[in-house]
C-alpha cells in the first residue's frame, strides 16, 4: 500500500441508498494530504451525498471512510479499527478516525473535517467577526472551563477569547474583510459570503477541508481570488482540500487530482489532464458521442 | 366484552366530534403553516351561538319539531362561527403573514384568551345547560345484564358528521376552491403569479375552518348539554392531537386521527382513570410528535442539508 | 406650496373623510352581525335553567364603539404609522442615542428606590400594596421573562410549558420546607437544581423536534405536569393546594410581631411593610442576578453557540458544536431561574395550588419574551412592566365605577383586555418593541443589527 503514505481520507465502497434509490453505488477514491482533490460531475450525480455521508450528516448504507492524522504507518492499522467497535485509534501525535461511525460534530470536532455548504449557511444575524468565533467553540469551550470560570470571569477565558479574535482578524485580513468585521453576514454581497464561509471553516484547524460548490454564483474575478484563496491554504497550513465545483476554470486550474461521478457511480479518476481526455467523461458531460449528434441533425434535415 | 362496545360507540362518537375540529387545524396549518391556537376557542364560541339559536327557537319561537329546530341551529352556528373566524383572520392573523414566524402564534394565543374571556364576560361564568335536545336509545344487545346501547343523538352525530365530511370532501376535491387550496399549501407565490387569488382562498379556509368547528360544537353541545366558556382549551388541545396523530396536513388522517382519540379517551377512562384521562391525550400527543411526526398519513419531512 | 396642490390636498382630505365614515359604516355592521348573538342575547342562568334575555343597549354600545375605533384607525392612526414608518429609515436622533446610553442605570437606579418612592407617595400603609402587587409581581415576571429569554431568545426553542418549571420551584420549596423544615436560602439554589433537571429531563425527548411542533410538546409537557400536581393528592393536596408554607426570614429573624421578630429585634414599630420590602428586594436581586448572568453567557462560547444554533443549526454543526448538549444547556438555565422564581413564589405567597400554573402563565412569560423583542433584556423588562402592570392597574380603576354605575366591574375585563392587547401589540410590531439586536463581540464598533437579518429559530 505505497500510495496510502500520502492520503488523509480513503473512501472505499461508499454506498448511500434512500428508499430504492441509490444515490453513491460503491464509490471509492483517496484524497491526497496536503492536495486539492475536485469531485466533479453532472448534476444529480450524487456529490453532495458523498460530502455529507463524509461529514456525518448522512450515514452511509455501506462503505469505510478512513482519516488519518500524522503518521502514515497508522494506516496498517486501519482493518485492526475496523474490526474492532470503536470509532478511532490514536498513537502518540498520530490518529485514524472511522468517519462513518461518527455523528457530525464529532467529525468537524475531533477528526477536524470541516465543510461549507452549496447554499451558503452563514449566521446571517450575527457579525461577521462571531461567525469566526462560532467556528472556535470548541477551543474557547475548554478556555472558557465549560462556562462555570467564563461566568466567574476568570482571566483564562479573557486571554483565549483575545486570542481567537486575534485569529479572527487574521482571517478577515486573508479574505479582505477586515472593514465589515462589525457588520451582520447577511449584509455582504455574494462573494464575500462565499469567502466568509470558507475562512469560518479554517477557523476549526480542520485537516481536510470540504468545499460544496465554492466558486458557484462568482464572477470572474471572485472566482480567480477564491482559487488564489484555496492554493493559499492549501500551501499555508497544509490543509488537504476536497471540493465540489461545476466551474471547469477552477477546477482545472487547482485541483491536483479529479474524480469524476455519473448516476453516483465513478467513471473517471486521475490528474486533470487524464480526465479532460477521458472519453466516458466527454460522454457523461456532453451525453453522446459527436458523430451520433451529427446523424441525428442528419435525419431531422439540419 | 359489553363495557368495550358500549365505549366504543362513546368512543367513535366523541372522536367525530374531535374529528370535525380536527380539519381545522390541519388545513390551517396546511395552507398557511401556523397552529391556529385560537380553534378551539372558536369552536366554544359555536356552542355558545348553538345554544342561544336554540333557546330563541325553543322558548321564543316555541318550535316543536326538534330535528327542524336542530338544522336551523346547526346552520346558524355555522353561518355566525363562519363570520366570527373571517373577522379573526383578517383582524388578527392576515397583516402577520409573511413576517416573523412566532408573530401569528402569540396573537393566536392572545385571540385564544380574548374569545373565552369575552364569552365569560358575556355569558357569564358559570355552566349553561340544556334539557337534551333528543331523545330515544336503542339496546343492541343486553349480555350479563348490561346494556350495550346506541342513543339517538349519537346516530344524529353519526349521520351529521358523515353528511358533512362528504360534502367536505367533495369542496376540498372536486372545486376549484379546493384546487386554490393546494397550489397555495404548495407555493403561495407561485399560485398568486397563475392568478390565484391567495387572500381569498385563505379566507375561505378559515371559513370552513369555522363552519366545521360549528357543526362540531352543536353535536357537543348537544351530546353533553352543558357548556361553559372555559370549554374550548382542552377539546382543541385534544382535536390538535388528532391532526398531529393523523399526520398534520392531511384530511382523512384529522378524521382518522380524531377518532383515535375519542377511542383512547373513552377506553383509558373506562378501563383506566377518568383522573388521568386528558394526562392520556397529552401524552399521546407527545408521542406521536416525538416518535411519528409525521402522523399516520402524513409525508415525512427530510432535513436538507 | 402652491395653491392649486393646496386644493388638491384638501380634497383628498375630504375624500378620504367620506372613505372612512364608510368604513366605519361597515365596521359598524360586521360589529352588529359579530356580537348579536353573543351580546344581544344573554342565556342567563336562572336557577337550574336559562333565561333568555335581550341586551340591545350594550350591543349599540359596542357597535359604536367598534365604529368609532374604525374612524380613528383610518383618520389619526393610520397616517400616523405610515409617517413613522417613512421616518423610521432615517438615523437616529442624538437624543435616542444618548437615552438608550443612560436608560439602563436609571431604570435600575430607579428599581432601586421604588419602594421609597411608593412610602413617600403612599405612606407606610397605603405603599405595602405598590410594592406588592406592582413591584414584587412584576420583577416575578421579568426574571420569569429573562429566564424564557435564554431558551426563546437565544437559542430559538419555542417553550409554551415553561410554567412547569415555574410550578416545580415552587412545590420543591413548598414540599421540602414543610416536610424538613430547610430554611428559604438553602432551598431556592435547590429548587434551580430541580427545575433544571427537569428541563433536562423534558428537553432530551424533543430535541429532534422543531417549529410550532417543539412548542405544542413543550405545552403537552406542561399540562401533564399540571395534571399530576392536581390529582396526586397525598403528595400535593390537589386543587386545595399547599397552605401554610414557611415564609423566608432575615437570617434566621421572622417577620412578625413577636418579640423574637425583626421589628422587636430592630426596635422598629412592626409593620408587614418590613416583610414586603425585604421581599422585594429579594426578587430584585433574583432578577438582577439573572439579567447580569444572561450577559455574561452571551460572551461566552456557549451563549454564542445558542444564538448560532438559532441562526442555523445544521452550520453548527458543521462547525463541530454539540447542538444537542448545547439545547440542553438553554434548557437546563432557562428552567433552572423559572425554579428560583417558583420558589420566591412559593415562599411569598405563603400559599400555592395548581391555580397559579395554567396554562395562560406560560402564554403570558412567552408572549412578555415576544413582545420585548426576543434576545432583548430591557425590552423584555418594558413588556413586563406593560403586561403585569397593566393588568394590575386594571384592578385600581374603581372610579370607573362612578361612570358606569356600581355594578361595573373592571377586573372582570381584565384578561379580556390582556388578549386584545396581545394581538394588537403583535400587529403593530411583530418582532417586539426592541427587536434589534447587539453583537456579543466587536472588531472595532458595536453596531447594532437590524431585526430583518436575525433569525428566530426553528423551535
Amino acid at each position: 500500500m505505497t500510495e496510502l503514505r500520502d492520503t488523509v481520507l480513503r473512501v472505499e465502497h461508499l454506498t448511500m441508498r434512500f428508499g430504492g434509490l441509490v444515490a453513491v453505488d460503491d464509490l471509492s477514491f483517496d484524497v491526497a494530504r496536503g492536495g486539492i482533490t475536485a469531485l466533479i460531475g453532472p448534476n444529480g450525480a450524487g456529490k453532495t451525498t458523498v460530502f455529507n455521508c463524509i461529514t456525518g450528516f448522512y450515514n452511509a448504507s455501506e462503505g469505510r471512510l478512513a482519516l488519518l492524522h500524522g503518521d502514515p504507518a497508522l494506516w496498517n492499522l486501519l482493518d485492526a479499527l475496523t474490526a474492532g467497535g470503536s470509532r478511532s485509534l490514536r498513537q502518540g501525535n498520530s490518529a485514524l478516525f472511522l468517519l462513518e461511525r461518527m455523528p457530525d460534530y464529532l467529525v468537524t470536532q475531533q477528526a477536524r473535517v470541516a465543510r461549507t455548504f452549496q447554499n451558503i449557511r452563514l449566521f446571517p444575524g450575527m457579525t461577521v467577526l462571531e461567525n469566526l468565533m462560532v467556528a472556535q467553540h470548541n477551543a474557547l469551550m475548554v478556555a472558557s472551563g465549560f462556562t462555570v470560570l467564563g461566568i466567574l470571569g476568570f482571566p483564562s477565558y479573557a486571554r483565549a477569547e483575545r486570542a481567537a479574535i486575534e485569529k479572527a482578524r487574521s482571517w478577515l485580513d486573508r479574505i479582505g474583510l477586515t472593514a465589515r468585521a462589525d457588520d451582520p453576514a447577511g449584509d455582504l454581497p455574494y462573494g464575500a459570503q462565499r469567502r466568509l464561509e470558507v475562512a469560518r471553516a479554517m477557523c476549526t484547524d480542520p485537516v481536510l477541508l470540504c468545499l460544496d460548490e465554492p466558486a458557484a454564483g462568482l464572477n470572474p474575478r471572485e472566482s480567480a481570488e477564491l482559487n488564489a484563496l484555496l492554493l493559499d491554504i492549501r500551501n499555508d497550513f497544509g490543509t488537504s482540500i476536497l471540493l465540489i465545483e461545476h466551474d471547469m476554470s477552477v477546477v482545472m486550474e487547482i485541483s491536483d487530482h479529479i474524480v469524476v461521478l455519473d448516476y453516483g457511480v465513478k467513471i473517471a479518476d486521475g490528474t486533470p489532464q487524464e480526465v479532460r481526455n477521458d472519453p466516458a467523461v466527454i460522454a457523461a458531460y456532453l451525453g453522446v458521442q459527436d458523430e451520433e449528434v451529427e446523424k441525428a441533425q442528419a435525419e431531422v434535415g439540419l | 366484552m359489553e363495557v368495550f362496545l358500549q365505549q366504543l360507540i362513546n368512543g367513535i362518537t366523541l372522536g367525530s366530534i374531535y374529528g370535525l375540529i380536527a380539519i381545522g387545524y390541519t388545513m390551517v396549518f396546511g395552507i398557511i403553516g401556523m397552529v391556529n391556537f385560537a380553534h378551539g376557542d372558536v369552536f366554544m364560541v359555536s356552542a355558545f351561538i348553538a345554544l342561544i339559536a336554540f333557546l330563541i327557537l325553543t322558548s321564543w319561537l316555541g318550535i316543536g319539531s326538534i330535528m327542524l329546530a336542530l338544522l336551523i341551529v346547526l346552520i346558524v352556528a355555522m353561518l355566525f362561527t363562519s363570520l366570527v373566524n373571517w373577522v379573526i383572520e383578517r383582524v388578527a392573523y392576515r397583516p402577520l403573514r409573511g413576517s416573523f414566524r412566532l408573530a401569528p402564534l402569540i396573537s393566536a394565543i392572545g385571540m385564544s384568551i380574548f374569545l373565552s374571556n369575552f364569552v365569560q364576560v358575556a355569558q357569564g361564568p358559570r355552566n349553561k345547560s340544556v334539557p337534551p335536545m333528543v331523545h330515544g336509545e336503542f339496546v343492541l344487545m343486553t349480555r350479563n345484564g348490561y346494556p350495550v346501547t346506541l342513543s339517538v343523538k349519537q346516530l344524529v352525530i353519526w349521520g351529521v358528521t358523515a353528511v358533512l365530511l362528504v360534502a367536505f370532501w367533495y369542496v376540498v376535491t372536486r372545486t376549484s376552491l379546493g384546487r386554490a387550496q393546494r397550489a397555495c399549501e404548495q407555493d403561495q407565490k407561485m399560485a398568486a403569479l397563475l392568478g390565484v387569488d391567495v387572500d381569498r382562498t385563505i379566507s375561505m379556509t378559515f371559513v370552513i375552518a369555522a363552519a366545521l368547528a360549528a357543526v362540531a360544537g352543536t353535536m357537543y353541545l348537544m351530546h353533553y348539554g352543558v357548556i361553559t366558556f372555559s370549554d374550548g382549551f382542552v377539546p382543541g388541545v385534544k382535536a390538535f392531537t388528532a391532526a398531529v396523530l393523523g399526520g398534520i396536513g392531511s384530511l382523512p388522517g384529522a378524521v382518522v386521527g380524531g377518532i383515535l382519540i375519542g377511542l383512547i379517551e373513552t377506553m383509558w377512562s373506562a378501563y383506566f382513570s377518568t383522573d388521568y384521562k386528558d394526562v392520556a391525550a397529552f401524552s399521546v400527543l407527545a408521542i406521536t410528535l416525538i416518535f411519528l411526526p409525521q402522523g399516520l398519513f402524513g409525508r415525512p419531512d427530510v432535513e436538507k442539508v | 406650496m402652491s395653491k392649486k396642490s393646496e386644493i388638491a390636498a384638501a380634497q383628498s382630505e375630504r375624500v378620504d373623510l367620506t372613505r372612512a365614515l364608510r368604513d366605519a359604516g361597515l365596521a359598524a355592521l360586521l360589529a352588529f352581525a359579530l356580537f348579536l348573538p353573543l351580546i344581544g342575547f344573554w342565556a342567563r342562568n336562572v336557577g337550574e335553567g336559562l333565561l333568555l334575555v335581550t341586551r340591545w343597549d350594550a350591543l349599540a354600545l359596542v357597535v359604536l364603539i367598534v365604529a368609532a375605533a374604525r374612524l380613528f384607525y383610518t383618520l389619526v392612526a393610520q397616517p400616523w404609522l405610515k409617517r413613522q414608518r417613512a421616518r423610521r429609515t432615517e438615523i437616529a436622533p442624538p437624543w435616542r442615542t444618548a437615552l438608550a446610553k443612560w436608560f439602563i442605570p436609571f431604570a435600575i437606579g430607579f428599581v432601586v428606590v421604588y419602594p421609597l418612592i411608593a412610602i413617600a407617595g403612599a405612606g407606610m400603609r397605603g405603599s405595602i400594596k405598590w410594592v406588592d402587587n406592582f413591584g414584587i409581581q412584576i420583577l416575578i415576571y421579568v426574571m420569569l421573562g429573562f429566564g424564557l429569554n435564554i431558551v426563546v431568545g437565544l437559542a430559538g426553542l419555542l417553550d409554551l410549558g415553561y410554567v412547569a418549571f415555574y410550578a416545580v420551584g415552587a412545590y420543591s420549596y413548598a414540599l421540602l420546607a414543610k416536610t424538613f423544615g430547610l430554611t428559604f436560602w438553602i432551598l431556592l439554589p435547590l429548587a434551580g437544581v430541580l427545575a433544571s433537571f427537569w428541563g433536562v429531563l423534558l428537553g432530551f425527548p424533543v430535541l429532534r423536534l422543531r417549529g410550532d411542533y417543539l412548542a405544542i410538546v413543550t405545552l403537552a409537557f406542561g399540562e401533564i405536569i399540571r395534571i399530576v400536581i392536581v390529582n396526586w393528592v397525598d403528595l400535593t393536596n390537589g386543587y386545595a393546594g399547599i397552605t401554610s408554607i414557611p415564609r423566608p426570614t432575615f437570617f434566621g429573624i421572622p417577620f412578625n410581631a413577636d418579640d423574637n421578630g425583626f421589628a422587636a429585634v430592630f426596635g422598629l414599630e412592626f409593620t408587614p411593610l418590613h416583610r414586603t420590602l425585604f421581599l422585594y428586594y429579594i426578587i430584585l436581586g433574583l432578577a438582577l442576578l439573572t439579567a447580569w448572568v444572561t450577559v455574561r453567557l452571551r460572551r461566552l462560547p456557549v451563549g454564542r453557540a445558542w444564538e448560532a444554533l438559532r441562526e442555523d443549526e445544521i452550520a453548527c454543526r458543521s462547525l463541530g458544536i454539540n447542538t444537542t448538549n448545547t439545547k440542553l444547556t438553554a434548557f437546563a438555565m432557562g428552567a433552572m431561574f423559572a425554579g428560583f422564581a417558583g420558589s420566591f413564589f412559593a415562599a411569598r405567597q405563603g400559599f400555592i395550588s395548581p391555580e397559579s400554573f395554567t396554562f395562560i402563565e406560560s402564554a403570558t412569560i412567552l408572549s412578555i419574551v415576544v413582545l420585548g423583542g426576543m434576545g432583548s433584556q430591557v425590552g423584555v423588562a418594558i413588556a413586563a412592566i406593560v403586561m403585569i402592570g397593566g393588568t394590575e392597574i386594571m384592578r385600581e380603576l374603581d372610579f370607573l365605577k362612578e361612570i358606569f354605575g356600581a355594578d361595573f366591574d373592571p377586573t372582570k375585563y381584565r384578561m379580556l383586555l390582556f388578549g386584545f392587547c396581545m394581538v394588537l401589540i403583535m400587529v403593530w410590531r411583530p418582532r417586539g418593541l426592541i427587536a434589534t439586536r447587539r453583537p456579543s463581540v466587536f472588531l472595532k464598533e458595536r453596531k447594532t443589527i437590524s431585526a430583518d437579518l436575525v433569525k428566530e429559530g426553528h423551535g
